[in-house]
């Protein structure tokens, strides 16, 4: 499992990159290993409102589907437009893959930090 | 080779004569420019292409099919001697009445069978297949609140074990979804049931014998639990064949049913379809039936639901196949329908029994007309899934089990022989799929690589899924 | 009796011993006897297969065949090539289930993959589904899939089929989706009526084409308003026409569907028949249904599967915008056989004929004092007025052998004309009416 320092994860596997008041977000190495082939992403639009714990997206496999949920409540800034056409990316480079930039966040999760994401998924997996 | 790379710019068919009248052509506007690409090629090109095709297929004739929850049974070839009658094939589906009147004799003759075999009062025979079933039959269930005054009733419950159709028509019928947990013996939950159910239950689907091949001793507590809080019970035929003359819907306390011609009573699947799903109800619910209702004995008419829910689809449903079930149950009768039954169960008992030494059965108990085994032991052994399993069947002529269902069963293969089959052929696939087990402890990546001896080999659906190919380019 | 099993009843009861049963009945013993059928079925018994031949047999016999068809409204009589026969009847075709397994279902997918491209050649459009059970739920689900979150109206014109409005109708009752219908003028569709219900909450316009009386409607128009409003455009068209009409593509729509039963498959008192459903690349993922790709096998073979099954309900469930999980396969070969026989200019000379047989009757009927309700552009068929009581002219008209148009009401017939009636068949029909 890939972890990047400097990243922080959701307990729910998406992880968060803050540049100034904006929030990144994407997908963990983890979940994406666990997931299996990714073959379509759905984003959500720009303008659109996300909130903490909610489905702001969802990826499917050729068998599956699953959501992604938001870390952070806020606006939907940008969205990822790469992902749409090659969804693979998220298998291949998770941490660059990212789906939608989000601004004006009002709230966030308790996100973890390189380290404690790594312990917590240990502990699922036993 | 596609039917696109053959022929030559030429060739065809000479179907008709001449125009024989002055011609007309759209005026400029409105004519067509768009180039058009149909292939050109000579009848014998054509006839060629399709049995190449054909070779290419596995139908229930061509050897075992135990594809469980969806009844692959012999197709008797009389059903389609009928379904050809001229009588049938030539009628416009908006004649006069007085012209139509062996047409609406057979629906006429259909519906009442039908709600004998299935406890119900009436019947439509519209709607086109299983899942177009289940969406009119919640329609029913809606309009049926509805016309009470009962606005607040807005959700189905449906058991985790159930098929994804039912989840998916109810949110189409416009109704939310509560799933309960099965119980450790894949029953419903009767704790679980009863906390779900309250003032804003439509209503409840469920198949019984349900989606592990069980038949759920608790049924009737089940379908009073739903009616003592309002709701309505919704039972989904995809296992009817499994009780058919022993018991009956309508007498299990449900409501409002849906049947499968094409499993029950042995219209062909012809690949996807057509297929026939026709929706039976208690007398409480007959004013909502859509499409028409027939009526009269000797002069036989057309009329309307009082309060009809409107129309499922275009005309009266998918009437040839009604034809061949109407043709199968006449040939089968009073004595002949629970016999297919029994002999269903018996033949998905015998194969349990014969393989349960080897194979894990997810519950180890008397089935019903089919059964389920969970594979889950032989992967963490040898690392060969239920998907490894299906496809080395392949290379025995066999079809696979329904694979990775029901969801509550890991590594889930799903069994149903049916009734059609001899003991020589169930005796014969018993030991292809203990020679399949051995081969799994001995050569697992033989079976990593099934099948072989098949057209093609296991197919990158990935590819095709992130990258789409859904046509061919000019 | 007639019976279907192989097992006689000393291997039933072999069997039986077997797994530690006496009877049929003990093997059912766990189930409740309270639900249990008391006495029997109260059915017929079972015929041997001449008893029965002869009792269906008698049934068919007391419809009506017309040797001579005059009607449409929704379905059509059309030359059958006989390939299209021969080739449905081979069993292993029509006797599989839905190809879910890839590797011995290859000619149902590669026959789904050409049926998919034929669908796209004919209305101009990128991405077919493999087809859904008729023209009516095609449209329905077409309004369906146009849903988005802020728009949920749909806009359907009035000269649409009325069985077609009814379908969508309900759907829509299913859905909650809001249904408007769009007035009619001179039998066609009202612009300004049109212009004036759209709005931003318009999820799609949707019109027949031709219309339900026959009509061209001015298509691109109708398209640009719904283009302007921010909504799609979809139009029901029939798959004859295409061969000479302007496709939806030429016309801008987003969503074609139709009714493919005039393309092979017998009038066969309403069903099977086969949906086609058609839309441009960007709603691909919106499409409902099955969907085939094309792929490569592990040693790199060109082969067929079912693709992008994650839009559908066995993997959605709840979440899925459909809960379609079959599709008329056999009657989709059937299109795809015919259309192949008749290749791209047969379909063509298939629809001009079909178009001038109907003018040339328009035009015979206008020389007997019956009047033309179509003031633009028709296809084959078209509506007429007269004075004389339609159910008259009709029973003269089957007293012949002739079904006549279908009656909109007392005075106005909606008449139907396709290659398969000749122009001897036209002036006999005309005669007999002049006689009335």
């Amino acid at each position: 499992m890939e972890l990047r320092e400097g990243l922080l994860y959701s307990k729910s596997h998406e992880w968060v990159k803050e540049e100034g008041d904006i929030a990144v977000i994407g997908l963990t190495d983890y979940a994406q290993s666990e997931l299996g082939d990714l073959v379509f992403v759905n984003l959500p639009e720009e303008g659109d409102e996300i909130s903490v714990g909610e489905a702001f997206s969802d990826v499917e496999s050729v068998k599956a589907v699953s959501d992604v949920y938001a870390p952070v409540s806020g606006t939907v800034c940008e969205i990822n437009e790469e992902l749409m056409d090659a969804p693979e990316k998220i298998n291949e480079e998770p941490y660059e893959a990212w789906f939608v930039k989000v601004k004006d966040i009002t709230e966030k999760e308790e996100l973890l930090s390189a380290e404690e994401y790594k312990a917590f998924v240990e502990s699922e997996q036993e | 080779m596609l039917i696109f790379e053959k022929g030559k710019e030429g060739r065809g068919l000479s179907l008709l004569p001449e125009c024989d009248v002055e011609v007309v052509l759209p005026e400029e506007k409105n004519r067509r420019e768009l180039a058009l690409h149909l292939p050109e090629l000579s009848e014998n090109e054509i006839s060629r292409h399709y049995t190449e095709l054909a070779k290419k297929c596995h139908g229930v004739n061509d050897g075992f099919y135990p594809l469980g929850s969806c009844t692959m049974k012999y197709n008797p070839k009389i059903n389609e001697d009928m379904a050809a009658l001229p009588g049938f094939t030539e009628i416009h589906p908006l004649q006069p009445a007085h012209t139509v009147q062996g047409c609406m004799e057979v629906m006429k003759t259909l519906e009442e069978y039908l709600c004998e075999i299935t406890g119900m009062t009436n019947m439509t025979l519209q709607p086109a297949a299983g899942a177009h079933g289940e969406f009119t039959g919640l329609l029913l269930i809606k309009a049926y609140h509805e016309s009470r005054g009962d606005k607040k009733r807005t959700k189905i419950i449906v058991p985790d074990s159930a098929h994804g159709t039912n989840p998916a028509s109810a949110v189409m019928a416009g109704f939310s979804v509560v799933s309960i947990p099965s119980g450790p013996d894949g029953c419903v939950d009767l704790e679980k049931l009863r906390e779900a159910a309250g003032d804003d239950v439509a209503g409840l689907m469920l198949t019984n014998p349900n989606t592990v091949g069980l038949f759920d001793k608790n049924i009737l507590e089940i379908t009073k639990i739903i009616h003592e809080c309002g709701g309505q019970c919704y039972y989904d035929g995809a296992n009817l064949n499994a009780v058919m003359g022993t018991v009956r819907p309508g007498d299990m306390g449900f409501d409002v049913i849906h049947l499968n011609l094409h499993k029950t009573f042995s219209t062909p699947h012809g690949g996807g379809g057509p297929g026939s799903g026709p929706v039976g109800c208690k007398e409480h619910l007959a004013q909502f039936l859509p499409s028409v209702l027939v009526e009269g004995t000797d002069e036989l008419s057309f009329k309307k639901a009082e309060n009809s829910i409107g129309e499922m689809k275009d005309f009266y449903g998918n009437f040839l196949v009604v034809v061949r079930a109407l043709t199968y149950v006449m040939t089968l009768g009073k004595e002949g329908i629970p016999e297919a039954s029994q002999n269903a169960v018996l033949n998905a008992n015998y194969m349990m029994h014969k393989l349960k030494d080897l194979y894990t059965m997810a519950y180890d108990e008397v089935c019903m007309h089919e059964f389920v085994m969970s594979l889950s032991d032989l992967k963490k052994k040898t690392g060969v899934s239920a998907m490894d399993i299906a496809k080395g069947l392949l290379d025995n002529g066999i079809h696979p089990p329904t694979m990775y269902f029901p969801l509550i069963v890991e590594e889930a293969l799903m069994v149903e022989p049916t009734e059609t089959e001899s003991k020589e052929t169930l005796d014969e696939a018993i030991q292809v799929f203990r020679d399949l087990y051995a081969l799994a402890g001995e050569d697992a990546e033989q079976l990593h690589n099934a099948p072989v001896r098949t057209p093609v080999t296991r197919l990158d659906e990935v590819g095709a899924a992130r990258h789409p190919v859904l046509k061919y380019e000019f | 009796m007639g019976t279907y099993i192989p097992g006689t009843k000393q291997e039933q009861k072999e069997m039986l011993a077997e797994i530690g049963f006496e009877s049929m009945e003990e093997l059912f013993g766990h189930i409740p006897d309270e639900v249990k059928v008391k006495g029997g079925l109260q059915i017929p018994d079972g015929m041997s297969e001449l008893e029965v031949r002869k009792k269906m047999t008698k049934l068919a016999e007391k419809n009506q065949v017309f040797p001579v068809i005059f009607r449409g409204a929704g379905a059509y009589r059309h030359y059958i090539p006989s390939i299209v026969k021969s080739v449905l009847s081979k069993e292993n075709l029509m006797t599989a289930y839905t190809p879910y397994q890839a590797e011995i279902s290859q000619g149902i997918l590669q026959s789904i993959f050409e049926y998919q491209t034929m669908i796209c050649e004919i209305t101009g459009m990128d991405t077919s589904n493999a087809s859904v059970y008729d023209g009516g739920t095609a449209a329905a689900e077409s309004v369906a899939m146009c849903r988005e979150r802020k728009r949920a109206k749909a806009l359907v014109s009035a000269t649409t089929d009325p069985k077609v409005l009814e379908t969508v109708k309900t759907y829509c009752y299913g859905n909650e989706m809001e249904l408007v219908i769009v007035p009619q003028k001179d039998g066609v569709t009202d612009r300004d009526a049109l212009r004036e219900l759209i709005d931003k909450t318009t999820a799609c316009v949707y019109i027949q084409h031709p219309n339900y009386y026959g009509n061209l409607e001015d298509a691109q128009a109708i398209g640009e308003i719904a283009h302007e409003a921010g909504a799609k455009y979809i139009m029901g068209v029939n798959p004859i026409s295409l061969g000479v009409v302007k496709t939806p593509r030429e016309y801008g729509a987003d969503v074609a569907v139709g009714e493919g039963q005039p393309l092979g498959l017998p009038l066969a008192f309403g069903g099977p028949y086969v949906g086609f459903m058609a839309c441009v690349s960007a709603m691909t993922r919106k499409l409902p249904g099955r969907i085939v790709g094309q792929t490569t096998d592990h040693n790199g073979k060109t082969g067929y599967v079912l693709t992008l099954q994650a839009r559908e309900q066995h993997i959605r469930r709840e979440k899925a915008s459909s809960n379609i999980c079959s599709n008329q396969a056999l009657c989709a070969l059937a299109v795809g056989v015919y259309l192949a026989s008749v290749g791209s200019e047969g379909l063509k000379n298939i629809a001009v004929q079909c178009t001038s047989k109907a003018h040339y009757m328009a035009k015979e009927l206008e020389g007997i004092g019956y009047q033309v309700e179509n003031k633009g552009e028709f296809f084959h068929e078209f509506v007429t007025v007269s004075e004389t009581p339609a159910e008259k002219v009709l029973f003269a008209l089957e007293g012949e052998g002739i079904l006549g148009g279908y009656p909109l009401d007392e005075h106005r017939i909606l008449w139907c004309c396709t290659e398969m009636n000749s122009k001897e068949d036209i002036d006999r029909a005309v005669s007999i009416i002049k006689g009335v």
